[in-house]
């Protein structure tokens, strides 16, 4: 079997300041791996780098295509990392509106991403729109409404539908769940989950909510300063941390 | 099916000056299939420490863990990953799930990660929560919101619902009943009998002594702790 993903030696600056460095891991298929850190680690920076969001001054992100096997997206050409984009990988924004059109109604902005890989026939894109929007537990009547009509949950599961929906094998997630109110952080998480081991995904989740990684990542790296300073077992690096850095994030959650 | 050779183990606490706390050294346990073997010892004599360490939750410093084919002391995550998926069940004191998911697919969901067919997956965990004497109303309802030993016998149920060959029980019949106690017995008796290589911690001595066929006090490997 070969790694969906394998990132080598990854490194970001900006200017003389480091954003990442050094950083290299293989991302098996049906994995989920969370990075943890906080504000300023580096992880939103990284997965930028990884998503191709964000060009990085040194490293390869491997990406086991369906075609041709594996291929550094950082050396493709523009127009086969936008078909990536478009097919096989999929990214979901902390804020949905980064993540859909607005002005959209909620069944164009599924659709969308379907004609975007050629789909043609309205019928079908239709259906398939509503059956998602079922999928992510929105009403088939509300296929014509905008985004803006969507309480900040709906929209966020608007985004993961419009994502998912041609069948991508990679996701990248930053925070999901920030900004949500938990009761709605918890049905989120339980729909990730589902749609995690019925599709087979992998994932990469940017959060630095603890709890979330506990229960949707397999893995975790723990991210300082722009680099990795641990990383393994998700139950494993939150319950037996090694680095002095991980020890600290542990122990200053706050228990409820 | 769970071989132990030498096992060492300690935590640094880098925020607490650097303080190293040895928790155990040389440790040793043999668990063939159908074997059930009771952890002994005081408390913090390192029995749960034991236990997460062959779930690879709690990482070695040294020694061999071998479950099947797999050293958990030195296994890559995604191999432990598979080995916890298909090899190794864990019955853990504490139901840990996802707020607000039904109760029914809680106990599912092992069945489901392996590719089981939802019905099929579905039939079992039922089958599961009934003889565990939970109520069919509360099979819909998330079980966050169960008592100790309604969400005890909800994590025995997930635990028991793959036939994992070998199993890890931590306490498993604390704050049952004599009934669902009963039950849960008689499931480890079966889990045996299909060869299952079981390792458990009874408080209770009575459940120890028809379960286990031995004991294995684990303050042979609490290292001496230096002044």
């Amino acid at each position: 079997m070969t790694p969906l993903l394998q990132v080598h030696d990854l490194a970001k600056f900006y200017g003389p300041r480091r954003g990442c460095e050094g950083v290299s891991f293989d991302l098996w298929p049906g994995e989920v791996m969370g990075i943890v850190g906080e504000s300023g680690s580096g992880k939103s920076t990284l997965l930028s780098c990884l998503a191709g969001h964000l060009p990085p001054d040194r490293g390869e992100v491997i990406f086991d295509t369906r075609g041709q096997g594996p291929r550094d997206t950082l050396t493709m050409s523009e127009p086969e990392r936008r078909m990536l984009m478009r097919t096989d990988w999929a990214f979901v924004h902390q804020h949905a509106r980064d993540g859909l059109r607005m002005g959209v109604s909620a069944g164009g902005n599924v659709g969308e991403r379907l004609m975007a890989v050629g789909a043609r026939h309205y019928g079908h894109i239709r259906e398939q729109a509503i059956d998602w929007l079922g999928r992510v537990e929105i009403a088939a009547d509300r296929v014509d409404d905008k985004p803006q009509a969507f309480s900040g949950g709906m929209q966020q599961r608007l985004q993961i539908a419009r994502n998912l929906v041609t069948g991508p094998r990679l996701v990248f997630m930053d925070e999901p769940t920030g900004g949500l109110d938990v009761s709605v952080q918890a049905r989120l998480l339980d729909l990730l989950r589902g749609l995690v081991r019925e599709m087979g995904l992998s994932a990469i989740i940017v959060t630095h909510d603890l709890a979330v990684v506990r229960l949707l990542a397999d893995r975790l790296m723990v991210m300082k300063d722009g680099r990795v300073v641990e990383d393994g077992l998700t139950d494993q690096v939150l319950d037996d941390p090694q680095h002095g850095y991980t020890q600290l994030l542990v122990s200053s959650v706050l228990q409820v | 099916m769970i071989e132990i050779e030498n096992l060492s183990k300690s935590f640094t606490l880098h925020n607490q000056g650097g303080a190293v706390i040895p928790v155990m050294a040389g440790a040793h346990l043999h668990v063939g299939p159908g074997d059930c073997v009771a952890l002994t010892g005081s408390s913090g004599a390192g029995k749960s420490t034991l236990m997460r360490m062959i779930y690879g939750n709690y990482r070695a410093n040294a020694g061999r863990i071998l479950v099947g084919e797999t050293d958990v002391a030195r296994a890559a995550p995604r191999d432990i990953i598979q080995l916890r998926r298909h090899t190794l069940g864990y019955v853990s004191q504490f139901l840990r799930v996802v707020p607000r998911v039904p109760t029914r697919d809680v106990v599912a969901e092992p069945l489901l990660i392996l590719g089981t067919p939802r019905e099929a997956a579905l039939a079992r965990a039922e089958a599961l929560l009934a003889r565990l004497n939970i109520p069919e109303r509360l099979w819909s309802l998330s079980p966050t919101t169960f008592s100790g030993g309604e969400q005890q016998r909800v994590n025995i149920a997930r635990g028991f619902a793959h036939a994992f060959p070998a199993l890890l029980l931590d306490e498993p019949t604390a704050s049952l009943d004599a009934t669902n106690r009963e039950v849960v017995l008689t499931l480890i008796e079966e889990a045996k009998a299909r060869g299952a290589a079981i390792i458990g911690i009874f408080h209770d001595e009575a459940a120890r002594a028809r379960v286990c066929d031995r004991e294995v006090d684990v303050t042979a490997f609490t290292p001496a702790r230096a002044a």
